[in-house]
């Protein structure tokens, strides 16, 4: 099959070998927490046997963390960015994560402030182990997270797929496509028929880029976050930051590109009693920002519900502590999945196609009616 | 009491979403009954229907998270 040239260019080498590199000095650091997983380990089975707690996982799993946990009890620690007012400080989060229940904080000295990790967000401690909310709220935190490294690689995953269909249409041009390129083909006509064309009209060629973005980022989001081993699984989409950019971009996108019209149907309504102006401009302000912020909740909503609908099942296991309801749970389990694939898609579809939407009102020329 | 007033919430949303979702399905089912070459259109105009749909009653199981820790 045709090599496309972002896999022969140098960026690409080098990237590749960055990520090599980040990925061998992560696991140097490996080794420590290792260490203090079995030390815990010991004292857990002195100890009595500690309960499962189902919320507590489920929402360890849905939630961020500073460690990429690959395979029982190996964790790739991810390195500590945090921005303090005294400057900035790097460090493995190795030295901040204690895996298995009931570990006590443990606090790392950096250069400038003492830190530790409490409801996986990364806090000052004084030196007696209480928490120092002035210089907490000092910190700027830009680690590097399961998320980060998760969009990372769908970022990466993206780029070789639109790659090598866009230099394989440069070598096939005007002959029939073929492998990839062929499979993307319909989608991205499907996105252009049937999202862009009718909801933004003739000038749909220049929002089309924003269009396949979103699509893509969405949908290859949501189903590496399917995957149940690592690479993936982490919670992208389900993550309401994420989202909440997205739907930024949307606001930003529909409010910055919008004509008079668009505005002046907000700020001066013709078909609507002047007495009733001020009410109208406060619906109609609400609604600029409810729309976006309706399509952020629903992604994040539906996602996160379909993660945690598959642990729960996966729980079941666990809270009876039987193996004779694997075979029900997982059962289910799998019915829940394939169901999320097509919510996967779905969401997508449905966040560019309001995304969509909004443009085309925003860009709209008016008909001219008779009491315009 | 066991459980939560959050769960309790979220289950009140999700009989909103039922309903609403329900309805759908049912009219789309009438809609193709009546003029099954309009099929497809009407599968489309269904699911996004949903989607939009569920998305209100998720709002409602986002605020019962919200509620989860207390």
């Amino acid at each position: 099959m045709y090599k496309s040239s972002i896999l022969k260019s140098k960026i690409f080498t080098l990237l590749s070998k960055c990520a090599v590199f980040l990925m061998l000095t992560a696991f140097s650091q490996t080794a420590l927490a290792q260490e203090q997983h079995t030390e815990h380990a010991e004292k857990a089975e002195a100890g009595t046997e500690e309960k499962f707690n189902v919320s507590e996982t489920i929402l360890e799993h849905i939630g961020d963390s500073h460690s990429l946990h690959v395979l029982g009890n190996t964790h790739i620690a991810l390195p500590v960015i945090v921005y303090t007012d005294k400057g900035l400080e790097i460090f493995s989060s190795a030295h901040l994560e204690g895996h298995g229940e009931g570990h006590e904080a443990v606090v790392y000295n950096g250069a400038n402030y003492n830190y530790a990790i409490e409801k996986n967000k990364i806090v000052v401690v004084n030196q007696e182990g209480a928490v120092d909310e002035a210089a907490t709220k000092t910190l700027y935190d830009f680690s590097i997270t399961k998320n980060v490294v998760s969009m990372w690689m769908s970022i990466i995953i993206l780029a070789i797929i639109f790659f090598s269909v866009s230099a394989a249409y440069r070598k096939n041009a005007g002959k029939a496509p073929k492998g990839l390129q062929s499979f993307m083909e319909p989608i991205i006509l499907f996105v252009r028929d049937e999202i862009a064309r009718p909801n933004i009209g003739y000038k749909y060629a220049r929002y089309m880029p924003l269009l396949l973005t979103i699509f893509f980022f969405i949908w290859v989001n949501n189903l590496i976050g399917l995957v149940p081993f690592f690479p993936g699984g982490a919670n992208l989409t389900g993550n309401i930051a994420v989202t909440l950019v997205l739907s930024v971009i949307t606001l930003i996108v529909v409010n910055l590109g919008a004509n008079k019209h668009y505005w002046a149907h907000i700020f001066v309504p013709h078909s609507v009693p002047k007495v009733l102006w001020p009410l109208w401009w406060v619906i109609e302000l609400v609604g600029i920002f409810s729309r976006p912020f309706a399509l952020m909740i629903r992604l994040f909503a539906n996602i996160t519900a379909g993660h945690i609908i598959v642990l729960s099942l996966i729980s079941l296991i666990f809270v009876f502590k039987s193996l004779a309801i694997a075979p029900v749970s997982v059962a289910f389990v799998v019915f829940m999945d394939v169901l999320e694939l097509l919510v996967a898609a779905l969401q997508a579809f449905i966040f560019t196609l309001l995304t969509a939407l909004f443009i085309g009102s925003a860009i709209e020329e008016p008909h001219h009616d008779a009491h315009h | 009491m066991i459980g939560s007033i959050a769960a309790l919430g979220a289950g009140l949303a999700v009989i909103g979403a039922g309903i609403g979702v329900g309805q759908i399905g049912g009219k789309a089912v009438e809609g193709i009954a009546r003029q099954p070459e309009a099929a497809s259109k009407i599968q489309t105009a269904m699911i996004i229907a949903a989607a939009l749909v569920e998305g209100v009653a998720l709002f409602g199981v986002v605020v019962s998270f919200l509620g989860l820790g207390n």
